[in-house]
């Protein structure tokens, strides 16, 4: 499962801009026009209308560096380093000038395998940053897997309640399966629920653990509709965009979903028919579509008997996690509000610090109390910054991985559809041939020409759902066990996002207190 | 037992500044506090247990000085409000910082108010306070006389009087300055007290989020459950040091700043409470010599003398007064610097040994497979 994007969660809209390691919200393309991948120094700092050229220590904040461990798994990995073209060493070869002064972190990502791509290379070892060579080492290790999205950019187009918001999507790949090498479309939400609503349906792809995108939600939309601008709206566009790119990242991670056309399309066509079906997945939710399914299996008179325990002991487990997940969801919502609250009592007790501050007669008390204000405020930054990561980090992860774990439930339920429909296949097959054998009996020549041909034909469904049936268990099978392996990566890497977040937040602090300290020992 | 104090002068015996409350006992609903103090001479301590109630009779002592001159124009220390076992509320809101942590900031608190009475020139001076200090019996319960200082709630009069222009330029100053700053400082106060309340919140939530981690770890030797199952282990004990570190930046602000702060806070109304009785001295002054001048003859003589007697007074607790304020804007400076001081550096103390935690963990993930 992909990882879910690498830059520093963006902060809560209520802080102010000042620190130079936040990120913008839907600003202006500092693309000036560029394809995104292609900019000069903004190799690193691939735009989603951000750039962040001051920031020293932290991860790269290319749009793609860090996704390549979700992606290994893919089967197409394997070959995709073959696939590598001379475009691509064109496509760095402005950047290689770059390379040394840049945080060269993702330019080592593009390349894991060195030969090839030498000449990119030379410039930059010495220049490389401890962190990069880290990832290149890393990198060395696994395959790379061609396909990269992002989505960024969200607009508001139209106006009052007929507008809507557009993103952009991009997509940088090597497969010769796609038109160029790096493009992008713009896609609104419906389009994201339309391409879902394709997948889903899909007979081929049954037993495969389709991501979710995320919920609809009236409540959020109808805000943005009437202004984008309030912080409410700006979070939620923001959020909104996050767990589309997650949504897509996982996709194209998926080797059999990454093969379909309708994939394709919805990542390469300039105008996608708008999807019409999205009315049925309404704000009730996935989940609920899920459940539906799952109680309408579960009522259905014929049991099966499992001859193997692996599928039920797997469906426990699955059920079980699901059920933990959602306690930790509940904990860390709670812990993000009082962070958000702290936010805002710090804030409060800075204006109270202040006004002491100013009422204060002796001067060098005054002015160590202002200057205490002022680490306050800082510190409301850094609260809110705190709270975006515990938020953008782990509740939406956890968000995540419930509502997968939703679909894991519906794989297993369409096995059970498979093994059902083939069950009542076998049944409907001996109904014909007892009706055949009536028909022997009461000897009507033209009417048992008929019962053969039903029977032929219902011999050959019982044996295509039979396969079929196998094949969905197959498929469940290695689905899962894909997905377990995923979801620990993702954890682990999600988890080390948010530790560099914290570290660095308690090291600004300390560099806080260190700059406060002399001010306190001034007073007398 | 000591019932009576005479009001006599004494010279105390203990170091001011080595005077400790080391621990609280409870018993049921009562407190009792262990003070610890140096002898003077020689070496050797005091050690004496004292309830709440031992604290006011103290203080009742010392409010009750009527022949020392000018003993209205003292600022005095100001006594914590009465700790409850079972705490209301509204008692809780009213100790503030006081209410919170095990018992020590309430300790220092008393601690501090017992130093100040101490180390003060004229209140060292009542017997009562080396009784309360050294005596291993308990000082008395009786209620002392009722003095000046038992009703200082605004009454309607009094809050007019509150508002009386000064003679002095000085004290007019002081006043409205102190007006002010009591404001001002009350609400700081205030507000870093709600700042520690939401901490230790977010304390409480990364416990439950490392507790319930744990219920997320699944035996088996499937090793991808297993990578999980670590991964879970390990963000545990990342919310485990979270919560170790908020719960320590909650306590330091609690023990040093938290602590400066309510206490400047209510030293500025001891100050308050002096300023006003020395306007009501003015006040009773301006009135006095209102009347004389307009007493008929036969009892012109007997209002000069009532005349003469509050001028006294009031020069007396003037000068007091000013005496007091000096020594009061130089401490309660002195007060607050170290308390920001030692509250920064326990800060970024805290906050170096919890980036040093993150740093291991982040080692830690890093490493595993």
């Amino acid at each position: 499962m992909a990882a879910s994007s690498d830059r520093n969660p963006p902060p809560f809209p209520t802080a102010e801009e000042s620190e130079p390691g936040l990120c913008d919200m839907a600003d202006a393309d500092s693309d000036d026009g560029e394809d995104i991948f292609v900019s000069n120094s903004n190799l690193v700092s691939v735009s989603r209308g951000v750039s962040q050229p001051d920031r020293v220590t932290e991860e790269p904040s290319d749009l793609f560096s860090e996704e390549e461990e979700e992606e290994a798994a893919s089967s197409t990995a394997a070959k995709a380093n073959g696939v590598h073209s001379d475009d691509d060493n064109d496509l760095f070869a402005d950047a290689s000038v770059e390379l040394s002064t840049d945080k060269s972190g993702s330019s080592a990502r593009k390349e894991p395998s060195g030969p090839r791509h030498a000449s990119s290379f030379t410039p930059s070892p010495a220049a490389m940053q401890p962190t990069s060579l880290e990832q290149l080492e890393e990198e060395e290790a696994k395959d790379s897997f061609d396909v990269d999205v992002a989505v960024t950019n969200p607009e508001k187009v139209g106006d009052g309640m007929n507008a809507y918001v557009a993103y952009k999507v991009s997509t940088r790949t090597s497969l010769p399966m796609f038109r160029s090498k790096v493009f992008s479309v713009r896609r609104r939400f419906s389009d994201f629920l339309g391409l879902y609503e394709k997948l889903s349906v899909k007979q081929s792809l049954h037993g495969c653990i389709i991501p979710l995108p995320p919920e609809k939600s009236v409540v959020g939309m109808t805000k943005v509709k009437v202004g984008m601008d309030d912080p409410s709206s700006v979070e939620f566009v923001e959020r909104r965009r996050a767990a589309l790119e997650r949504y897509l990242q996982r996709v194209v991670s998926h080797p059999s979903l990454l093969q379909d056309p309708d994939v394709r399309e919805f990542l390469e066509r300039e105008d996608l028919p708008r999807a019409v079906n999205t009315q049925a997945l309404s704000g009730a939710g996935f989940l609920k579509m899920i459940n539906k399914a799952s109680d309408a299996v579960n009522k259905m008179t014929i049991k099966m008997n499992e001859s193997d325990t692996w599928f039920e002991d797997k469906f426990q487990e699955v059920e079980n996690e699901e059920q933990q997940l959602r306690k930790l969801h509940v904990v860390v919502d709670s812990l993000v509000n009082h962070r958000k609250e702290l936010c805002g009592n710090t804030a409060v007790f800075a204006k109270s610090l202040a006004m002491l501050g100013n009422s204060e007669d002796n001067t060098a008390l005054s002015r160590a109390l202002s200057q205490l204000a002022e680490v306050e405020d800082k510190m409301e930054q850094l609260h809110q910054e705190q709270a975006a990561s515990d938020f953008f980090i782990f509740a939406e992860l956890l968000g995540d991985y419930i509502r997968l774990l939703g679909a894991v439930r519906g794989c297993f339920d369409q096995r059970m559809r498979a093994w059902q429909r083939w069950q009542e296949a076998q049944s409907t097959l001996q109904k014909k041939r007892e009706a055949e054998a009536k028909l022997l009996w009461a000897n009507k020549p033209d009417k048992l020409q008929q019962a053969k041909e039903e029977i032929t034909e219902w011999e050959a469904r019982v044996t295509q759902y039979e396969r079929d049936f196998d094949r969905i268990g197959m498929t469940v099978r290695k689905e899962v066990l894909r997905f377990e392996k995923e979801k620990a990566k993702d954890f682990k890497s999600q988890i080390i996002k948010y530790l560099e977040a914290m570290l660095q937040s308690q090291q600004r602090l300390i560099k806080f207190w260190e700059a406060f300290l002399p001010e306190a020992k001034a007073i007398a | 037992m000591m019932e009576e104090v005479k009001e006599a002068a004494s010279v105390l015996s203990v170091h001011d500044d080595s005077i400790k409350v080391t621990e609280v006992l409870k018993d049921g609903d009562t407190l009792t506090f262990i003070i610890v103090s140096q002898k003077l001479s020689g070496t050797g301590e005091y050690h004496v247990d004292r309830t709440y109630e031992d604290f006011e009779w103290l203080q009742q002592h010392l409010f009750s000085q009527e022949d020392v001159p000018g003993i209205q124009g003292v600022i005095f220390p100001p006594l914590p409000a009465k700790p409850q076992v079972n705490a209301s509320s509204r008692s809780i809101k009213q100790l503030g910082f006081l209410a919170l942590g095990e018992c020590q900031p309430y300790c220092k608190a008393l601690e501090t108010f017992l130093q100040q009475v101490a180390a003060h020139s004229i209140l060292s001076k009542n017997k009562a306070v080396e009784v309360f200090l050294t005596s291993s019996d308990p000082p008395g319960r009786q209620k002392v006389k009722k003095n000046i200082f038992n009703r200082l709630s605004q009454a309607v009069e009094e809050m007019r009087k509150e508002g009386h222009k000064d003679v002095d330029e000085f004290f007019q100053n002081e006043r409205d300055h102190n007006l002010v700053l009591t404001g001002c400082t009350k609400t700081a106060a205030e507000k870093f007290l709600d700042v520690v309340a939401t901490e230790q919140k977010i304390a409480v939530a990364c416990g439950h989020f490392s507790t319930a981690l744990h219920l997320c770890v699944e035996p088996g030797e499937d090793p991808d459950k297993q990578a999980f199952s670590r991964v879970c282990v390990k963000l545990s004990e990342v919310f485990e040091s979270i919560k170790k570190n908020m719960t320590s930046v909650a306590e330091n602000n609690v023990n040093t700043l938290g602590l400066g702060l309510d206490l400047e806070s209510r030293y500025q109304e001891a100050e308050r409470e002096m300023l006003f009785r020395r306007t009501c001295k003015l006040v009773e002054l301006e009135n006095a010599r209102r009347n004389t001048e307009k007493a008929k003859p036969v009892k012109k003589a007997a209002m000069e003398e009532v005349k003469k007697a509050a001028e006294t007074e009031f020069e007396h607790i003037s000068g007091v007064a000013k005496q007091e304020i000096e020594r009061f804007q130089g401490a309660r400076v002195e007060m607050l610097q170290q308390a920001l001081v030692s509250w920064c550096e326990k800060q970024l103390l805290t906050a170096k040994e919890s980036a040093d935690q993150f740093n291991q963990h982040l080692e830690v993930f890093r490493g595993m497979a």
